[in-house]
C-alpha cells in the first residue's frame, strides 16, 4: 500500500517538476545547458565556521574564467553559481534547490562539508542531478550501487591509512602498532584503513589503540600508555594540535618508533614548528598534491603554470594556500570530465563521463599521481606519494602508492 | 477567568486595533494561498520561515515577556530535532507522534534548566545558556551515543507522505504542517500572554520585588516559562528535521542560536506579530546578503557576514524597536494625521 502510494506521489510529483520547470522532454541535453554556456552550480561556507574553505569555490570562480576567457569547453563557457550556506545542512538543501529548480543547473560541483553534502545526496539521487567531486574526505562518497549519482574526489582518510599499512607490511613485516586517533568518523576512518591496508592476516599487527576527545587538553598520558605497550611504530591520526603534542611527547619519552602522520596535520608551521623540527625528524605521511610554499617546485612546469593562473586570476597572498590548490585540482578535473562528453551534455553523459576519467595528470599533482574513475570505482584520487620530514620539509620517498 | 478583553491595557487605539487584525488577516490569506502558488523551492523556504517563527515565539516569551535572555535556544531546537529524528529513524514512530513526544522531552529538559537559571540574572544566564548552545553540537557527536545520533554523519529521515491520499506534493504537505502547528502555536501564546499569566510574566521582568509583593510565584512563573519556550523550540526543532529530512551537529551549531536572538529583536521584542518579521529575516537576508557581495566582484566572496552585519546596523538604527515598534510608530503617525 504505502509503497504503491509513494511511487505514485513520487511519480505524479516527478512529472509535475518536469511540467512546471519546463525540461527538455529530449533527454539531450542537461537543464542549464545551452550552445553557448553550461551552467553549473555548488554551496560553499562562505559565512560561518569554515568559512576559510570558502577560498575552494573563489579559486574554482577563477579558474573556470581562465577557462572561459581561452574559448571554454568544447565552445560553451562555464557558468559556476557558487552560493553560500554557512556549513549549515538546512541551509545547504535549500540552496541546492534553488540551483536544481530555480536556476536549472546542469549537475552540482564539488559541494563542501561532509554534513551538507550527507543532507543534499538523497534528494540529488533521487532527481537524478550529478552531484560531481564532493569536498569531503569521508569514505561514504563513492557508493555507486546506491547513489549512481554521487561521485567523491579527493583520497580519503581510509586510503591514506591503508598506503602507510601497506608501507608497514613491506617495510617492518613483524611490526608492533600503536594507533592514536581523534575520537570522530575521521579517527575512527583511519583505524578501518590501516586495517584494510594490513589486511585481515595481520590485523593483529595493531597491538594498541588509544583515543582522544577534540576537549581533551593533551594527548600526553596516550603516548605514554601506547609506549608502554610495546609498541614499534607509531600511527598518529590526529588534528594539528594534538599531532605536534604527540609528535614531541613520542620524542621527549625516548620511544623510537617509526611515526606515521596523517596529511591532515603535515603543515611545517602548524604543526612541525611547535613539536620542534629536530623532534619531527623522521615522521612520515602520505600526500598527493604540490606544496605551493615548497622551493622544491621553484622551476617545475606544473606549479609555473598554476603560479600564473593564481597572479593573474587570484591575489598572490592565496597562493600559500593549500585550498587554492585544492580548487584547481577540482576545476580541471570538471573541465576534463566536460570535455569528455563532447556535445552530449545530458545528465546521463556528464554523469557518465564523470565516471570515466583514464590517467588524468594535473600540474599539480604529485608526479605519477593520476585521476582515475571507471563505473564501479566513485573514488578520483587513490594514489599518494610517501614523504618523510627532514627537519625542514617534507622530502618524497619511494614510489606512488595505490591502496 | 473574566473576560480577557476587559483586562487588555485601554492604550491600543481603535485604528490599531484595526490595523492589527488587517494585519493577521492578510497573513492568514497569504499563508493559506501560498501552497497553490509557490514552487516547490519556496514552500521549503516558507516553511523554515514558519520553523523560525515558532522558535521565535518561544524566546520571544522567556526574553521578551519574561526577561530571561536565552542565547541557547539552539540547543532546545537541537534536542527537538535529534529527538524526532531518533525517534523516527530508531524506533520506527510517525512523525505526528515522535514531535510531540520530543517536544515533551524539550518542556522537561526547559523547565528543568529554569531552575539553575533563577540564581542567574541578565548576562550571567545569558552566559550559561551560551554554554548549553556551545556544548550541544560536541554532545551530538559523541562516540557513547553514535548508535542513536549517528555521530558526526548525523542521521537521514524520509519526508513524509500526505495522508489520506490527499493531493498534495510532499512540499505543500510539509509546509501545511508546519503552517498549522504555527497557527495553532501562535494562538496559544496570544492567549497566554493577553491574560493573568501574560501580566504576571511582564511583572516578573518589570520589577520583581513588585510582583512577588502582589502575590505573583516568581520562580514557578520563570522556570514554566522556561519550559514552555524550550517546548517551542522543540516543536521547531522537530519540524525542521522533518522539512530537511536530516539532522547533524552542524544543523544546530550556536550560529543558529545567535540568529534566534537577532530574530526577536529584528521582530520586536515582547511583540507575537515581530517574530514573523524576525522569521522572514533570518532565512531571507543571509540569502540577499550573498547575493548583493556578488556586485563587490569575485574577490569579495569572502563579504556575506560583512553584508549581512550592514544590514542588521542599518535596521536597528532605523527601527531601534524592531519591525512591529517600527510598524507600531508608524500606524500612530498616520492615526494622529487623520484626526489632526
Amino acid at each position: 500500500m504505502t509503497t504503491r502510494r509513494t511511487f505514485l506521489t513520487s511519480s505524479a510529483m516527478t512529472a509535475a517538476a518536469f511540467a512546471a520547470s519546463g525540461w527538455p522532454a529530449r533527454a539531450e541535453n542537461a537543464p542549464g545547458v545551452t550552445d553557448t554556456e553550461i551552467k553549473i552550480g555548488q554551496t560553499m561556507p562562505y559565512s560561518g565556521p569554515a568559512s576559510a574553505y570558502g577560498l575552494i569555490g573563489k579559486t574554482e570562480a577563477a579558474y573556470f574564467r581562465m577557462i572561459n576567457e581561452t574559448g571554454g569547453v568544447n565552445g560553451r563557457k562555464i557558468n559556476l553559481i557558487s552560493l553560500d550556506d554557512g556549513y549549515s545542512p538546512p541551509k545547504t538543501v535549500e540552496q541546492v534547490r534553488r540551483l536544481v529548480e530555480q536556476e536549472q543547473v546542469a549537475f552540482l560541483f564539488n559541494t563542501l562539508g561532509t554534513p551538507p553534502n550527507a543532507a543534499i545526496r538523497q534528494y540529488l539521487n533521487d532527481n537524478k542531478v550529478p552531484q560531481l567531486f564532493v569536498a569531503t574526505g569521508a569514505a561514504m562518497w563513492g557508493d555507486p550501487q546506491h547513489f549512481p549519482w554521487t561521485i567523491g574526489f579527493q583520497p580519503n582518510y581510509q586510503t591514506e591509512a591503508a598506503i602507510f599499512g601497506k608501507h608497514i607490511l613491506a617495510t617492518k613485516p613483524d611490526a608492533k602498532i600503536g594507533v592514536l586517533y581523534q575520537n570522530d568518523a575521521f579517527g575512527k576512518d583511519y583505524l578501518i584503513g590501516l586495517k584494510a591496508g594490513l589486511g585481515a592476516d595481520h590485523a593483529g599487527m595493531v597491538i594498541k589503540e588509544a583515543s582522544y576527545e577534540t576537549s581533551e587538553p593533551t594527548v600526553e598520558s596516550q603516548v605514554v600508555t601506547l609506549q608502554g605497550s610495546g609498541a614499534d611504530t607509531f600511527l598518529i591520526a590526529a588534528t594539528p594540535k594534538f599531532a605536534a603534542q604527540a609528535i614531541r611527547k613520542s620524542y621527549d619519552i625516548g620511544w623510537n618508533a617509526v611515526r606515521y602522520m596523517t596529511d591532515v596535520s603535515l603543515s611545517v608551521a602548524a604543526v612541525m614548528k611547535p613539536a620542534g623540527l629536530e623532534k619531527s625528524k623522521g615522521v612520515i605521511t602520505a600526500i598527493y598534491y604540490k606544496d605551493a610554499t615548497d622551493p622544491r617546485w621553484a622551476d617545475d612546469s606544473g606549479f609555473k603554470q598554476f603560479a600564473a593562473f593564481v597572479s593573474k586570476y587570484m591575489s598572490p597572498s592565496e597562493m600559500a594556500d593549500s585550498n587554492t590548490t585544492y580548487g584547481t585540482l577540482a576545476g580541471a578535473t570538471i573541465v576534463q570530465a566536460l570535455k569528455q562528453c563532447g556535445n552530449d551534455l545530458s545528465r546521463e553523459n556528464i554523469m557518465k563521463q564523470a565516471g570515466n576519467i583514464r590517467d588524468l595528470e594535473l600540474p599539480m599533482l604529485l608526479p605519477g599521481v593520476k585521476i582515475n574513475t571507471s563505473p564501479d570505482n566513485f573514488y578520483p584520487i587513490r594514489q599518494l606519494h610517501l614523504a618523510r620530514f627532514n627537519g625542514e620539509s617534507w622530502g618524497l620517498f619511494g614510489d606512488v602508492m595505490t591502496d | 477567568m473574566t473576560a480577557t478583553t476587559e483586562s487588555r491595557p485601554r492604550t491600543a487605539a481603535p485604528s490599531m486595533v484595526a490595523a492589527t487584525r488587517l494585519g493577521w488577516g492578510i497573513v492568514a490569506l497569504v499563508a493559506l494561498a501560498l501552497p497553490v502558488y509557490a514552487s516547490g523551492y519556496h514552500l521549503y523556504q516558507f516553511s523554515q520561515v514558519l520553523i523560525y517563527a515558532i522558535a521565535l515565539l518561544g524566546l520571544n516569551l522567556l526574553t521578551g515577556f519574561n526577561g530571561q535572555i536565552s542565547l541557547g535556544h539552539g540547543a532546545f531546537f537541537a534536542i527537538g530535532g535529534y529527538g524526532a529524528a531518533i525517534l523516527i529513524t530508531k524506533f520506527g514512530l510517525p512523525y505526528w507522534a515522535a514531535i510531540p513526544i520530543a517536544s515533551a522531552v524539550c518542556f522537561v529538559a526547559g523547565f528543568l534548566f529554569g531552575f539553575p537559571a533563577l540564581r542567574l540574572g541578565g548576562l550571567y544566564l545569558a552566559l550559561a545558556t551560551f554554554a548549553l548552545a556551545v556544548a550541544a553540537p560536541q554532545i551530538l557527536s559523541y562516540k557513547g551515543f553514535d548508535a542513536y545520533t549517528g555521530g558526526s554523519q548525523g542521521l537521514q529521515l524520509a519526508k513524509p507522505h500526505p495522508p489520506f491520499g490527499l493531493p498534495l506534493n510532499i512540499d505543500q504537505w510539509l509546509y501545511l504542517v508546519c503552517l498549522g502547528c504555527a497557527a495553532a502555536l501562535f494562538w496559544a501564546v496570544a492567549n497566554l500572554v493577553r491574560g493573568r499569566v501574560g501580566r504576571a510574566l511582564v511583572a516578573i521582568r518589570d520589577h520583581p520585588i513588585a510582583a512577588e509583593a502582589m502575590g505573583v510565584d516568581a520562580a514557578l512563573y520563570k522556570t514554566t516559562c522556561f519550559g514552555i519556550s524550550a517546548l517551542y523550540a522543540g516543536v521547531a526543532g522537530g519540524l525542521s528535521a522533518i522539512t530537511v529530512g536530516f539532522v547533524s551537529p552542524d544543523s544546530f551549531g550556536l550560529p543558529l542560536s545567535l540568529a534566534f536572538l537577532v530574530g526577536i529583536v529584528v521582530g520586536g521584542l515582547a511583540s507575537i506579530g515581530g517574530v514573523i518579521f524576525g522569521a522572514l529575516f533570518i532565512e531571507f537576508v543571509p540569502n540577499y546578503a550573498d547575493q548583493l557581495s556578488v556586485y563587490f566582484g569575485e574577490s569579495a566572496k569572502a563579504l556575506p557576514g560583512a553584508i549581512y552585519g550592514l544590514l542588521l546596523i542599518l535596521l536597528m538604527a532605523v527601527a531601534p524597536s524592531g519591525v512591529a515598534g517600527a510598524i507600531r510608530a508608524a500606524v500612530r503617525v498616520f492615526d494622529r494625521a487623520l484626526r489632526s
